[in-house]
């Protein structure tokens, strides 16, 4: 029994106790000398694991009565967070060692981070989904605040801090009313105490916090309100994380409490979503308009990405969550090219955040400036690229769910989005020549993330890797 | 519905008696105290000489890493009281458990302990 269990749970158990022995082995050794040694290590281990992962089968499995569900859904996810994962860890590897931020507790936390999505994603009970969502986010709140020395990196980590408590304490709310109107913390439980003909009260109230501590998580408006200032404050490869991993394990546990533990209700919940989906899509797309920095701009594209993959989930259907998986692997293999390329953004030694400098970059670099210009179409949902087919998938849940007024909102929103993204291209191409351009050099690890993902945006146009049939069966073990 | 709400009822009328009673202590401290004020009672009391400085002053940070560090054994102490009572019940899947727990939570120690966290200069 117990050994069952154990073996459903065996790659989360492995990740676990490699961070651990990590920790040890570098404290006791060379500390901080050893730091690069396990950013290389950790990125192997994830790595493995998401090979490990996505080569274990297609079954579904649970263990500990239930409380951790490894079916399709939860694999998908777990792939997706794994590869981004150990592509940030490699890709600000040589960023943090400049500037004397490369602590080996780094790339620990980052795997303790990711042992909790992976517990988020597999979460089937409201204790197992906090314990996940607490071990994630404890982690994110440590490194956001890396760079201890600098007034915006700490105020970025109480900031994350305090609002991820205020959100983590709505959650609770939440839980404790199901778990008070369902009589169980079991998702299984709650669904079949919730049945068919509309929720109670008592568990529509549990929904609705939860929902809003699930949409501080997710960065969804009227809950974005953390996002800029994290995402300035953090040191930019701790902001490439926050803008990948997270953000699908989010997602992931999303749809799972959703369908898993509320799917009787899809009414309830769908005008809901639809409402903040809205919402994030239209502020995330024009408060970015007047963003300089490149990375609050980034902050507030992810936010609009966010409504997006939230409109794919309000329609509540198989095909919804099956566009929510497709547009979140889009959006996390986008955000890692782009994140290689900001941070390869410098001056003379210095890193840049400003889109100024990006002026007339085509003519120093014309290679790399036409991977960003892909990577900001395909961002822009531009067809024929692979980011289109991500906005695509998500409209046509939404017009199938009968919310064409949902889809037409995100047409509109994306149009205003483009703008920000087409400026940078702009900048780019036909800017002013201005003395100071950027440095040329970028590390080979930057170069070739920036241009497997320029290339996945081109290439992908043919099949989108069978991402699409992975993704259909993923929804189809979640929504039944 | 109504008959689970009912059952919450007693709940709610305590709730409603802590904020009563509350508010009643604090409205009757305003309405019926006494109040002579003057600068020696006003003046923050200091064991009899006058205050040096401002209240709010720094404190090491050292002193909140010790307090954080505590908690670690709180926490251990606060799972390890529960676990023994009900040892007999919990079975050889409830030993390792805590034998697990224990050994994480010793990994910590000896980090923290190795990192230097623990020397005071």
């Amino acid at each position: 029994m117990i050994s069952a269990d154990i073996s459903t749970v065996l790659p989360e158990i492995v990740l676990a106790v490699y961070a651990m022995l990590a920790l040890i082995f570098a404290v006791y050794t060379g500390k901080d000398k050893t730091a690069g040694l396990v950013v290389w290590a950790s990125a192997g281990a994830l790595l493995a694991a998401a090979f490990w992962i996505g080569f274990s089968g297609t079954d579904t499995r649970t263990a500990f009565n239930g409380a951790f569900v490894n079916d399709s859904f939860a694999r998908f996810a777990k792939v997706v967070i794994l590869l981004s994962a150990a592509a940030v860890l490699v890709m600000g590897k040589d960023y943090m060692a400049r500037r004397d931020l490369l602590r080996f507790e780094y790339p620990v936390l980052v795997v303790l981070s990711v042992v909790g999505m992976m517990m988020m994603v597999s979460a089937g009970d409201l204790m197992s989904l906090y314990m996940g969502l607490e071990l994630q986010s404890l982690a994110l709140y440590v490194v956001a605040s890396l760079r201890r020395d600098s007034v915006k990196s700490t105020e970025a980590g109480l900031k994350y801090f305090v609002l991820g408590a205020l959100s983590s304490g709505m959650l609770l709310y939440g839980a404790s009313l199901t778990y008070g109107y369902a009589g169980t913390t079991l998702f299984s439980g709650i669904i079949a105490a919730a049945g068919t003909e509309g929720l109670s009260l008592g568990l529509l109230f549990g929904l609705v916090f939860m929902i809003t501590g699930l949409a501080f998580k997710v960065s969804a408006v009227p809950f974005h309100m953390w996002t800029p200032d994290v995402y300035e404050g953090s040191p930019t490869p701790v902001t490439a994380f926050f803008a990948t991993a997270p953000k699908m394990a989010a997602m992931g546990l999303f749809a799972r409490v959703m369908h898993d533990a509320f799917g009787g209700a899809t009414q309830d919940w769908g005008q809901v979503i639809a409402l903040l989906a809205v919402l994030s899509m239209f502020l995330g797309a024009v408060a970015a308009i007047g963003q300089r920095n490149i990375k609050r701009l980034m902050a507030y594209s992810s936010i609009t990405h966010m409504g997006f993959a939230l409109m794919a989930l309000a329609a509540g259907t198989a095909g919804g969550v099956q566009a929510m998986l497709i547009y979140m692997a889009i959006y996390v293999t986008m955000n890692v090219g782009t994140f290689a390329f900001i941070l390869s953004m410098e001056k003379d030694g210095q890193p840049v955040t400003d889109i100024g400098a990006l002026n007339m970059y085509s003519r120093a670099e014309p290679l790399k400036a036409l991977a960003v210009l892909v990577l900001m179409f395909s961002l822009a949902g531009v067809p024929p690229l692979v980011g289109f087919f991500g906005k695509f998938y998500a409209l046509k849940a939404a017009v199938d769910a009968d919310m064409a007024w949902l889809a037409i909102a995100g047409v509109v929103a994306s149009v205003i989005s483009a703008f920000y993204y087409l400026r940078i291209v702009f900048y780019m191409y036909f800017g002013e020549d201005r003395d100071g351009a950027l440095d040329g050099t970028m590390s080979p690890v930057l170069w070739g993330l920036l241009m497997a993902s320029a290339a996945i945006m081109l290439v992908g146009v043919i099949n989108l890797f069978g991402v699409e049939g992975l993704a259909a069966v993923a929804a189809q073990t979640l929504v039944n | 519905m109504t008959e689970l709400l009912s059952e919450y009822l007693p709940i709610l009328i305590f709730l409603g008696l802590a904020v009563a009673l509350g508010l009643v202590l604090i409205l009757a401290a305003v309405i019926i105290a006494v109040r002579h004020p003057d600068p020696e009672k006003l003046s923050a009391y200091e064991c009899g000489f006058n205050a040096f400085d401002d209240a709010r002053m720094k404190f090491d940070v050292r002193f909140y890493l010790v307090s954080i560090l505590f908690i670690i054994f709180d926490l251990e102490i606060a799972f390890l009281f529960p676990w023994a009572v009900s040892f007999g019940e919990v079975g050889l899947v409830g030993f390792w458990s805590m034998m697990v727990f224990l050994a994480v939570l010793t990994i910590g120690f000896a980090y923290e302990w190795k990192k230097g966290a623990l020397e005071w200069e």
